[in-house]
């Protein structure tokens, strides 16, 4: 267990925000404990691309300033954060962990980079991603690999595996990711964190590099379930400079998280998990009933549900997605921002920029996309598979109204080793048959730690909502937190046991 | 229909014309983002991470954009409706996301028309709205495109709310297209919608040219045709293109559905793209925006504020004076139809009031009053002023005001009483008996030469204010008497 | 392997998105993109001539804003980000043709 006197480890983000806002610890301290559990082992695990330790520094003297003043610093006052690096952060680099933004600043803030600003939040750096959050592993980064804290022989999970490894290593608190197809809650599974993708709308992209602009979300990180309620609270609600914002401020969460699951009616996806679907390990599918039969001594009723079209989600998404993402990765083409790559005419310069600048996975899956929408085939990929999108949502709708929630594995397998699914992207792509659904149908859905797999490396649980259905979501999550057996012991130096309870 | 034999280009061949304007929305801000929609300006001054795409921004549409999107749509009696937005991708370095956000399956306004001052109506497909690009220089090798040593790029225009509107083949002529044109933009400005200056590029126009022998219903292949710059331009690259490609028919080829660029200096198009290698644009639904659907009562309240167009001024002083609307459509396109038809209602000669306004108006009504024009051309028309008379006090009442009695006398002014005229024309008679008897003598010349000269003689004796009209009736009665 | 993807195609396809690939870089992404669309062909077998395309995830109409100018960015931070500036605007290569 790699804990040490002052260590962060176990410290909830809830908890530092109290203490600071006290007066009981400065936020200064606070981050200083961080920045050395981030010296000790990051070169070792990379989930940064890049560290703020001065800027962070700064932000927190001016927390403990207001704080000294009487002055309100917000609700995260002074909690460490780590940003994906897809977020932009005004006059810090933000390179989507590609050699074609290697270097940019942007001019401007992310919105949910401002919101925790506004809340007092230190952001600590920028993590590790695969290349323009392309991949479920982050080995496709251009910065190099992050390696699970777990075992760092094993793979984060991806795209958001810096983040993900961060708050796994105790490095911060908590984190921000993105999730298009599984993100944030499949590196969450692997790391025995909790992450949550909201539903589509709920919180800003204004300033998450785009990927696929239909599938996208920002969402939290965090070791307890309480911590990613607070985030959410935080960041989501209405933003006018994104149109597909939803009109409403973000939902009250943590206020609800204690309310149980009496009467709640749960549903195992079929499809999702292990019965139609090859690829499903054993443990994983163990820890899945399990966690079943945790909701229902809490009051639940859990039955096995039906959602067809699941099954046709990873070739819909396959096509979506990358149709999407070429017409957003177009910008990149060397004339305004980042990588220029000289030619005697404009469009050869483009060439060899974008040739230059874009590593392999982000170049398939542009042509991808190109394909899939080019001329001829739009009706057989894009339109199709944007017609599936309609048979999900309707067949979810159906499942809806049987029930309040749904449940599945989150990951097909715990964490692989580095370097075993990158021979063959189709091997990789197949990590996201769980978490693609919700994408496409731009609900909720979150991965809850619960148990290890046979290897001892974690294993996480899906809780799917209906959109909006946060609420109900993050209640259940918070019943298979206390009822989850033991996880791995390293997770952020936490143990959670059986008999509940988050540490201190 | 077609026009007579006297306007074809070619004798025996009909020409097909379909134009494209493209006009800039006189919206405060972008389309997409609340950067300024101001012409000039320092380069770059006008631009926010929406209009330069930066990574991780997202467009939010301009509702007034919207607004004069349902003004245009209306005015040109379109089908207003639930639109959607989508992506034009392509690479071209005025573009900052290497794809523009235009509309393409569902655009806002459909099946339209437009009215011409003769009253025939052209087809508009559609007018849809799309974000205008920026703006490269070419520096080096004289500044054209194919020798220029680099580009530099301003981003200020880029974003800009544009309105495409696209009209159907209707058009048969040069002189069609340039009234379309014509009739488009005072229609924008009426509305508010655009200042459509074509010198200035806030209106744009692309024309579609297919040639067919006359009497032939099926369209010809046609040639698109850019770079036109001014009305003038736009009948020149008419002219051009119907000759080109009846040419090349009458000597057996099959035209090429192609792109062209009208070239000014040289007077000719010339091959840009063909159909073939017609880009790959990859339209899909933008999926950062979501469907407008302009409520019922949004559009009626549009409908409800339309000033006055230019179609309904000219039936209106058509019908006001007795005449076709293209009579009526001077005084319209100058913006004194408001004048002309009170006046008229004031009891003025429609006839007089149109002339007076076509010959004497040409630099603007000024401080006219429909009131003082009635009372004037009713002073004319009555005899109390002589045609030039009432020229010279309508100049006063433009640059002055004042009542049209008190400035004629003012000028002393009167007109000739008849009878007070032929005692004059008897004296010159007696004083002048040689002239006369010329005058009388049957040459034609002689005739000419001495009506010229008595004219001048009672002019003169009359202080300029014998009637012209009345001078030559009364020469003419006592000719040869 | 069906010719769900032809070498044609994928080259087709870099051309449009301005990508260059080698030789081998084609064989190896023709062979890697017919793996994928393989699998998407289970697509294939679905009839969806009477269901909808997903227009949106969530069912927003209008959303507008006012007419008001809002921040522009600072020229000097804009053009800090650019590969080349000249006369405070964006420099590049001469464009070959016209805007397609």
């Amino acid at each position: 267990m790699r804990t040490s006197t002052g260590t962060p480890g176990g410290i909830t983000a809830q908890r530092l925000a109290a203490d600071v806002r006290s007066g009981v610890r400065s936020a200064r301290a606070v981050l200083e404990e961080h920045l050395a559990v981030i010296e000790a082992r990051e070169d070792e695990i990379h989930a940064f691309n890049l560290v703020l330790a001065d800027e962070a520094r700064a932000v927190a003297d001016a927390v403990d300033a207001r704080v000294t003043a009487g002055e309100d610093p917000g609700p995260l006052a002074g909690v460490p954060v780590a940003l994906k690096d897809n977020m932009c952060t005004r006059g810090v680099p933000t390179t989507c962990s590609s050699l074609i933004l290697e270097g940019w600043r942007p001019p401007y803030d992310a919105t949910v980079v401002e919101r925790l600003a506004a809340a007092g939040a230190v952001v600590v750096g920028k993590t590790n991603l695969d290349e323009f959050a392309m991949g479920s592993s982050t080995e496709n980064s251009a910065f190099g690999v992050t390696h699970n804290p777990l075992d760092p022989s094993k793979v984060p999970g991806g795209s958001s595996g810096g983040s993900a490894a961060a708050v796994a290593a105790g490095f911060t608190p908590v984190a921000l990711g993105s999730d298009t197809g599984g993100s944030i809650r499949q590196p969450a599974a692997l790391c025995g964190v909790v992450g949550v993708k909201p539903t589509y709308g709920a919180v800003s992209r204004y300033g998450l590099v785009a990927f696929a602009s239909s599938l996208d979300q920002i969402g939290p990180f965090s070791r307890t379930v309480a911590d990613s309620a607070l985030m959410l609270e935080i960041i989501g609600g209405h933003d006018p400079r994104d149109s597909t914002s939803i009109p409403e401020p973000a939902p009250d969460l943590t206020s609800v998280l204690d309310r149980g699951v009496e009467g709640l009616r749960i549903g195992i996806i079929q499809e999702l998990s292990g019965e139609g679907l090859e690829g499903i390990a054993d443990d994983v599918r163990a820890r899945l009933h399990e966690a079943a039969a945790a909701l229902e001594a809490a009051g639940a009723t859990v039955a096995t549900t039906s959602v067809p079209s699941t099954v046709y989600g990873l070739s819909a998404y396959y096509v979506v997605a990358p149709a999407e993402a070429s017409s957003n990765l177009a910008r990149y083409d060397g004339v305004r921002f980042g990588l220029r790559v000289d030619a005697s005419n404009a469009g050869d310069m483009n060439s060899a920029t974008r040739t230059a600048g874009f590593g392999d996975e982000v170049k398939r899956r542009i042509m991808l996309g190109t394909y899939a929408l080019s001329a001829g085939y739009y009706d057989a990929y894009y339109g199709k598979s944007q017609k599936v999108r309609t048979l999900i949502l309707e067949d979810f709708a159906r499942a809806y109204s049987e029930y309040d929630l749904l449940l599945s594995p989150t990951a097909p397998t715990t964490a692989f080793p580095i370097g075993e699914k990158t021979a063959d992207p189709m091997t990789m792509y197949l990590n996201d048959v769980c978490t693609i659904p919700s994408n496409l149908a731009g609900h909720p859905s979150m991965s809850v730690p619960f148990g290890v797999g046979d290897d001892g490396m974690p294993v996480g649980v899906q809780i799917l909502a209906p959109a909006t259905g946060e609420p109900t979501m993050f209640r259940a999550a918070a019943v298979l937190e206390a009822a989850a057996p033991a996880g791995h012991p390293a997770v952020g130096g936490m143990t959670v046991g059986p008999a509940g309870g988050s540490a201190t | 229909m077609s026009d007579d034999a006297a306007t074809e280009i070619v004798p025996g061949w009909e020409t097909v014309i379909g134009l494209e304007v493209h006009a800039e929305l006189a919206t405060a801000t972008k389309l997409f983002s609340g950067a300024p929609n101001q012409f000039g300006g320092e380069p770059n001054t006008n631009v926010d991470p929406v209009s330069l795409g930066l990574p991780g921004s997202l467009p939010v549409l301009n509702e007034q954009a919207v607004e004069l999107a349902i003004r245009v749509g209306l005015a040109l009696h379109c089908r207003v409706q639930r639109s959607v937005f989508a992506r034009k991708n392509y690479f071209y370095p005025d573009m900052p996301k290497d794809f523009q956000i235009s509309q393409f399956d569902l655009p806002i306004n459909e099946e339209g028309w437009l009215e011409l001052a003769d009253g025939r109506q052209m087809g508009i497909e559609r007018a849809h709205l799309e974000e205008d690009t920026g703006k490269s220089t070419h520096v080096g090798g004289g500044g054209r495109i194919h020798e220029a040593g680099y580009s530099l790029v301003d981003y200020n225009r880029a974003g800009v709310p544009l309105i495409e509107i696209v009209g159907a083949p209707d058009l048969r002529s040069p002189e069609d297209a340039r009234s379309y044109v014509s009739e488009l933009r005072s229609i924008l400005v009426a509305i508010g919608a655009s200042d459509g200056k074509m010198e200035e590029g806030s209106m744009r126009v692309d024309c579609n040219v297919s040639v067919r022998p006359m009497g032939e219903t099926e369209l010809g292949t046609r040639c698109e045709v850019k770079n036109i710059n001014s009305l003038r331009s736009l009948g020149r690259a008419i002219v051009y293109e119907a000759r080109r490609q009846v040419d090349l028919i009458t000597s057996g080829e099959r035209i090429e559905q192609q792109t062209r660029h009208w070239n000014e200096d040289e007077g000719r198009t010339h091959k840009l793209r063909s159909k073939e290698e017609a880009y790959d644009y990859r339209y899909f639904p933008e999926p950062d925006l979501v469907p407008v659907e302009p409520s019922d009562e949004w559009i009626e309240s549009v409908r409800a504020a339309l000033p006055m167009l230019p179609r309904e001024r000219r039936h209106r002083l058509a019908d006001a004076a007795g005449a076709d609307t293209t009579t009526a459509a001077l005084t319209v396109e100058r913006g004194m139809d408001d004048l002309a038809v009170e006046a008229i209602a004031a009891g003025a000669d429609p006839v007089r009031v149109l002339v007076h306004v076509e010959n004497n108006l040409a630099e603007g009504a000024g401080s006219l009053t429909a009131a003082s024009f009635a009372a004037l051309v009713t002073m004319e028309t009555g005899g109390d002023l002589t045609a030039t008379q009432a020229k010279t006090v309508l100049a006063a009442l433009v640059a002055d005001g004042g009542d049209p009695a008190e400035v004629a006398s003012g000028l002393g002014f009167e007109a000739m009483a008849d009878g007070a005229l032929e005692a004059v024309v008897d004296a010159l008679i007696a004083e002048y008996p040689d002239d006369w008897a010329a005058f009388n003598s049957g040459d034609e010349k002689e005739r000419k030469k001495k009506s010229g000269f008595f004219v001048g003689q009672i002019m003169k004796a009359t202080s300029g204010q014998a009637d012209g009209r009345a001078v030559n009736e009364l020469l003419a009665r006592r000719a040869n008497s | 392997m069906t010719e769900r993807i032809s070498r044609e195609d994928v080259a087709h396809v870099a051309d449009l998105a301005r990508l260059l690939l080698t030789d081998d870089e084609l064989d190896a992404f023709t062979g890697q993109l017919a793996d994928v669309l393989d699998h998407a062909a289970d697509l294939e077998a679905l009839d969806l001539a009477d269901v909808e395309p997903m227009i949106h995830p969530l069912p927003l109409r209008n959303v507008l804003r006012p007419d008001v100018v809002g921040a522009t960015s600072d020229r000097a931070e804009v053009l800090a980000c650019a590969p080349t500036v000249e006369d405070d605007q964006f420099r590049v290569p001469p464009v070959l043709g016209e805007a397609p």
